[in-house]
């Protein structure tokens, strides 16, 4: 079978003063048309890194694509011009970014920005392009849109401009929508209207979703699959309902163990990750994980574990994987998950 | 005015025992308004009515959490609490004594014990002042001690919170965020307070690092006697450290009671919301469950919407909701009060 997307062995590296940042260690998925995908982690795991790498957005200096590839429609896209590039991003792959400013004009009203996209990508009329605009932004729940087509960015709020944000990477009928935590600066009111309003296009238009966060519970509620990054690589991936019912790597267990139950009736006490974030200016010679890991032995230190199939569809990368499951799994029978 | 109706403020009454009846904080219609100024007069063209009115107890011993969007002023109430910025009307009490009407120099004294713990450990923390100063500074600020039983102090506080007691001439850029945030906490438990109000300790935390520091303020608790105002918008860490919640919306509290009332059995249809909101880390409980999704934006404290300030987003607002503030009213029991704020809650009961 063919994937729509797939990014092989994919490395990233910022060459700074400081030293050699190793953003992205090789990461390898797939995505399938109409499916979604959840990439997690903490912050500076490489998750914006990861996916900016396939869009072809890595600011160079300092950063650089230094290894694999993302193939898309059959071709390679790092290997495409910046012109071949331009047409692909927007037209078919599309990005809501972090920040919603980045990928607004501030002096420019919303339905000029929307417009000229479509124009150049869809071509269609200006007038056409108008309608499809004031239809965009009423689909992703903005009131009077029509309206609102003349006004600037600074005269949205933060929860709008991010609806504003998803309607114009929608304008083009992107075949892969890129969200990179779109939700993380939103009420949690407004962050249910925007997964809710992402989960609906997805069903009527088909596109594939690339959902990055650092929110479990979004990614539960949200995609098919899951991704976990830790220190640039991806440490385990398996479908949604999988990796939480089999957890099988450390690291995900856990960033389960730390979250309180919502529902618990008991106090549970929480159980911290301990130490560090990774430092990733050093090349990364033995699990990454190791140092905040109670499963670490010797092994761990010695060799860098690579992802291996652990079940169908599932990966953990993790000498020690079957402890972390077995532990996984009698977490789930204490806290009483009662199927 | 009657005699303060514990009742109706959302605590358990027992009049029988005067020593449980009395709450550390009594928090009455305080409000705050911000003015809103323009032109080259600055004259005054409205106002943020970020607190209009919110009244509670916080009993002694006892986690009060307050959650709510962005915006609906649950800084500005915590702040307002403790006098760090002036309420524009209504009062607050420390162990029955009125803080508003307090002259500065006991203000002074009442202070040490009521300290803050802010939102970001990135920015609370002065980048160019050591560990060491920047816990014992509140001591400093209310004469407390000398150079060496300050030192000494701050040791004890830096081992108290798990951090290294040989990190006190080290400077904050040289921590990870949690380890930041417990700088925060010791620095707020410097002056032996009794009361914390702690907002959004955790929000800029790595889910990672969240659990750390959620402990640490649990465990501070019980080993300090501490009671807390817990001012967060992640529910289920909220519902995790309460005892009782309080939800605030717009600049007022539409609904408070026991966590687990609040929780299980809410009575104000924007907490039901909100609850139908949390994400739950666990796809197999996503699935079943259904989500109320809010229509709308939440509106400007600026210009509140009429009567009830939730209706132009609430699926059962009718005329009356339209027009009349609803009152906050108990709907539980004397002993287990269930304060909300709706026409329509007894549908809810
Ligand atoms: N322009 C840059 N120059 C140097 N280092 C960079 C640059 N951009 C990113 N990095 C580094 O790359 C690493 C990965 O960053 P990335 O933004 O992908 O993290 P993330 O997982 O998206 O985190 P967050 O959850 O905070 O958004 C980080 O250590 C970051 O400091
Ligand atoms: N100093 C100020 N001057 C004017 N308006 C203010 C001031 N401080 C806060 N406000 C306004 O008062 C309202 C309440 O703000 P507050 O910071 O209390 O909200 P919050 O509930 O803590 O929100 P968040 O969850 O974003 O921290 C907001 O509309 C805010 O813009
Ligand atoms: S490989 Fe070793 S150190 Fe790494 S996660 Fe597995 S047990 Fe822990
Ligand atoms: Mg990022
Ligand atoms: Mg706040």
């Amino acid at each position: 079978m063919t994937h729509l997307l797939e990014v092989r062995n994919l490395e990233t590296r910022f060459f700074t003063e400081e030293g050699i940042v190793h953003a992205v260690n090789g990461i390898t998925y797939t995505l399938n048309e109409g499916e979604s995908l959840g990439i997690v982690g903490e912050s500076g795991s490489g998750k914006s890194v990861g996916v900016l790498s396939v869009m072809g957005l890595i600011p160079n200096p300092p950063g650089r694509v230094t290894a694999g590839e993302v193939i898309y429609g059959g071709r390679d896209l790092l290997k495409l011009t910046p012109s071949e590039m331009r047409r692909v991003r927007g037209h078919e792959i599309a990005m809501v970014f972090q920040d919603p400013m980045t990928s607004l004009n501030p002096v420019l009203t919303i339905g000029r920005q929307m417009t000229e996209a479509m124009e150049l990508h869809l071509s269609i009329d200006h007038e056409t392009a108008m309608k499809r605009a004031a239809e965009l932004l009423s689909m992703v729940g903005l009131p009077n849109a029509a309206d609102r087509l003349n006004d600037y960015p600074h005269q949205f709020s933060g929860g709008q401009r991010q609806r504003v944000g998803i309607a114009m990477a929608l304008s083009c009928n992107p075949s892969i929508l890129i969200a990179d935590e779109p939700t993380t600066a939103l009420d949690v009111t407004i962050q249910a209207q925007i997964v809710d309003l992402v989960k609906r296009l997805k069903e009527k238009i088909g596109m594939a979703v690339i959902w990055i966060t650092h929110d479990l519970g979004v990614v539960a509620s949200l995609v098919e699959k899951v991704a976990v990054m830790y220190s640039g690589f991806i440490v385990e991936t398996a479908p949604v309902h999988e990796l939480y019912q089999n957890t099988s790597h450390p690291y995900t267990l856990g960033l389960l163990e730390s979250l309180p139950k919502v529902d618990a009736k008991t106090k549970q006490r929480l159980i911290p990750i301990q130490g560090l974030p990774p430092d990733l200016l050093k090349e990364p010679r033995h699990c990454p994980f190791a140092p905040r890991c109670r499963y670490a032995v010797d092994q761990c230190w010695e060799e860098n574990p690579s992802l291996k199939p652990v079940a169908p569809e599932h990966y953990s990368a993790c000498w020690r994987w079957e402890n972390a499951r077995q532990d996984a799994r009698q977490r789930m029978m204490t806290i009483g998950e009662v199927a | 005015m009657s005699q303060t109706n514990t009742a109706s403020n959302g605590t358990p009454s027992s009049q029988d025992s005067i020593t449980e009846v009395k709450p550390l904080i009594e928090v009455r219609n305080l409000k705050k308004h911000f003015p809103i100024r323009r032109g080259v007069l600055q004259r005054q063209v409205g106002a943020v009515q970020a607190v209009d009115g919110v009244s509670f107890n916080i009993i002694k011993g006892e986690t009060l959490g307050l959650v709510g969007e962005s915006g609906c002023g649950k800084s500005t109430t915590g702040r307002t609490i403790l006098q760090l910025l002036s309420p524009t009307d209504g009062d607050v009490y420390l162990n029955g004594h009125s803080l508003t009407e307090m002259g500065r120099s006991e203000l002074r004294k009442q202070r040490r014990r009521m300290q803050m713990i802010f939102q970001d450990p990135y920015s609370s923390l002065n980048p160019r002042m050591t560990v060491g100063n920047i816990i014992g500074e509140p001591l400093l600020i209310h004469n407390i001690g000398n150079a060496a039983s300050r030192r000494e102090r701050v040791q004890e506080l830096l081992k108290l919170v798990g951090l290294n007691p040989y990190f006190i001439n080290r400077y904050p850029h040289e921590f990870s965020g949690g380890q930041r945030q417990r700088i925060g906490v010791a620095r707020a438990l410097a002056t032996n307070p009794s009361f914390i109000v702690a907002d959004e300790p955790i929000s800029a935390l790595d889910v990672s690092i969240q659990a750390q520091v959620v402990n640490l303020l649990d465990d501070l608790k019980s080993e300090l006697e501490l009671t807390y105002l817990f001012i967060a918008h992640d529910l289920s860490m909220v519902r995790y450290i309460s005892d009782r919640v309080a939800v605030m919306y717009l600049g007022r509290i539409v609904e408070l009671s026991e966590r687990d009332e609040v929780y299980d059995h809410p009575l104000h249809p924007y907490t039901q919301a909100l609850l139908s909101a949390i994400p739950i880390p666990d796809p197999f409980k996503e699935e079943k469950r259904q989500r109320i999704i809010l229509e709308g934006d939440v509106p400007s404290p600026a210009n509140p919407p009429t009567g009830c300030r939730f209706h132009p987003r609430c699926g059962y607002a009718t005329d009356v909701c339209r027009v009349e503030d609803p009152e906050f009213r108990n709907l539980g029991t004397e002993n287990k009060p269930h304060m909300a704020a709706c026409h329509h809650a007894e549908k809810f009961v």
